[in-house]
């Protein structure tokens, strides 16, 4: 029976890339149905009432949302090329790390980039107490999941993907060599993958966009949450 | 070898519950270790040295931490009887995203502003604490379970909050049984298992216990 698989995204999101490398990693053959955020069509809306957000995986006409779930379930239902580990108890340190990843990780460095001055001192603080879990995750790795991207790999991948371009809007580095010499081998390695690196949005698009949004943040005070 | 599992919990924690429900459908036997979160342990910070919190699991001297990953694992090893999730991935997937939904809504939180705050801020919790359980209501639909015939892992992943429903009742008068009769109803049938019954403590004790942890009277 023809599969028919479908990847609502947009061109950038960071969670939209976790399903379709993983749909690559597998060659599992699927259409990109682009959307406009600031205008979501009505089949986005149908597909993912209770978030209404990109990614959504429609396979054979049953939706999913959630780009870590739907990362488990490409796994399940394509066997070829396991993403994720084994052991169930390796499986569940990635399950945490991930999670790590995306409740605060990813807040707190984007805090630092929309933050201005006391609070962003701070935000770079929390960011590094973030961080550094996940330079020593790569002890003695050459990717999180191992030899080979995995499951947590593409999941961080965001983190290849987003902090040079916000470093190089905002004139601040954030992940510097002194500090996080593995996490920066691991953004090379993670980008050089051929598969990575074709999917790789255009360099200065992703910085005209960010400026556009990093900017809006900005004279405001920071978000408070 | 005898399998080796000890989990650090307190007694009140709704996320500690879904691991003893967890344990307790698979009938694995366990030490059990109460933490005290004002002065936490040698052992919860060296075993989650990241966020510092409960419920962990530490087996055969590793440890798992966060209760839905918990769950995840124990269903994972002890795969030989009542799983928690469905054998099909598409369903295993939707169990997924609504565990995970109910815990992006953070209910605990919004139950707490229901209960501490006043006026506008407390109009506005409760009305998002209703449509989180409506949603789920929902979500239910005509199913004795979320897990369908079976109780599963979204069941457990809810049910563990029913025992502050009492709380928010009795404080905010108004009665989920008139707002949400499927997810009250559903809250009973699930009660009826021992798993769940021997861990959700009596709901007028958490309605005391609340009454002393946010000093209300």
């Amino acid at each position: 029976m023809a599969e028919e698989v479908k990847v609502f995204r947009t061109w950038s999101s960071p969670f939209a890339f976790r399903v379709v490398w993983a749909l690559q990693f597998k060659g599992v053959p699927y259409e990109n149905i682009y959307e406009d955020l600031s205008e979501k069509s009505s089949l986005l809306l149908h597909y993912n009432p209770i978030h209404k957000k990109v990614p959504v995986l429609v396979h054979n006409g049953k939706p999913l949302a959630e780009s870590l779930v739907i990362l488990e379930y490409i796994e399940e239902t394509w066997k070829q090329t396991p993403l994720f580990p084994e052991d169930p108890y390796e499986r569940a340190t990635a399950r945490f790390w991930a999670r790590f990843g995306d409740d605060q990780v990813l807040p707190s460095v984007f805090g630092v980039f929309i933050k201005q001055g006391k609070e962003r001192e701070e935000a770079i603080v929390t960011a590094h107490g973030n961080l550094k879990y996940l330079e020593e995750e790569l002890r003695g790795k050459k990717f999180f999941s191992g030899e080979k991207i995995g499951f947590l790999d593409l999941a961080f991948g965001w983190v290849a993907n987003l902090v040079s371009v916000f470093e190089e809007i905002q004139g601040l580095t954030l992940i510097d060599h002194e500090k996080y010499p593995l996490l920066l081998a691991w953004i090379q390695n993670f980008m050089d993958d051929p598969i990575i690196k074709e999917s790789w949005p255009p360099r200065d698009k992703l910085i005209t966009k960010y400026q556009a949004l990093l900017g809006s943040f900005i004279p405001k005070e920071a978000a408070e949450k | 070898m005898a399998d080796e599992l000890v989990l650090l919990d307190t007694c009140v924690s709704m996320f500690g519950m879904r691991v003893r429900i967890a344990l307790a459908e698979k009938g694995i036997k366990y030490e059990y270790k109460e933490q005290d979160l004002t002065n936490k342990s040698e052992l919860l910070l060296k075993m989650n040295s990241i966020n510092k919190k409960i419920p962990v699991l530490i087996h055969n001297g590793k440890p798992i931490c966060e209760s839905l990953i918990i769950v995840q694992y124990i269903d994972e090893v002890w795969n030989d009887r009542s799983p928690f999730l469905p054998s099909d991935p598409y369903q295993r997937a939707q169990a997924r995203f609504w565990a995970d939904f109910f815990d992006q809504k953070a209910v605990y939180a919004v139950g707490k502003k229901l209960v501490t705050t006043k006026g506008e801020e407390q109009e506005a919790a409760k009305k998002e604490f209703l449509e989180i359980y409506k949603t789920m209501e929902r979500e239910l639909g005509e199913k004795p379970y979320f897990g369908g015939e079976k109780f599963g892992y979204v069941d457990i992943a809810l049910i563990t909050f029913y025992s502050w429903f009492y709380v928010y009742e009795t404080l905010e008068k108004f009665s989920m049984e008139a707002e949400c009769p499927k997810i009250v109803a559903w809250a009973k049938r699930c009660m009826q298992k021992e798993s769940v019954a021997k861990t959700l403590p009596d709901q007028k004790k958490v309605y005391k216990r609340v009454l002393e942890l946010y000093g209300l009277k």
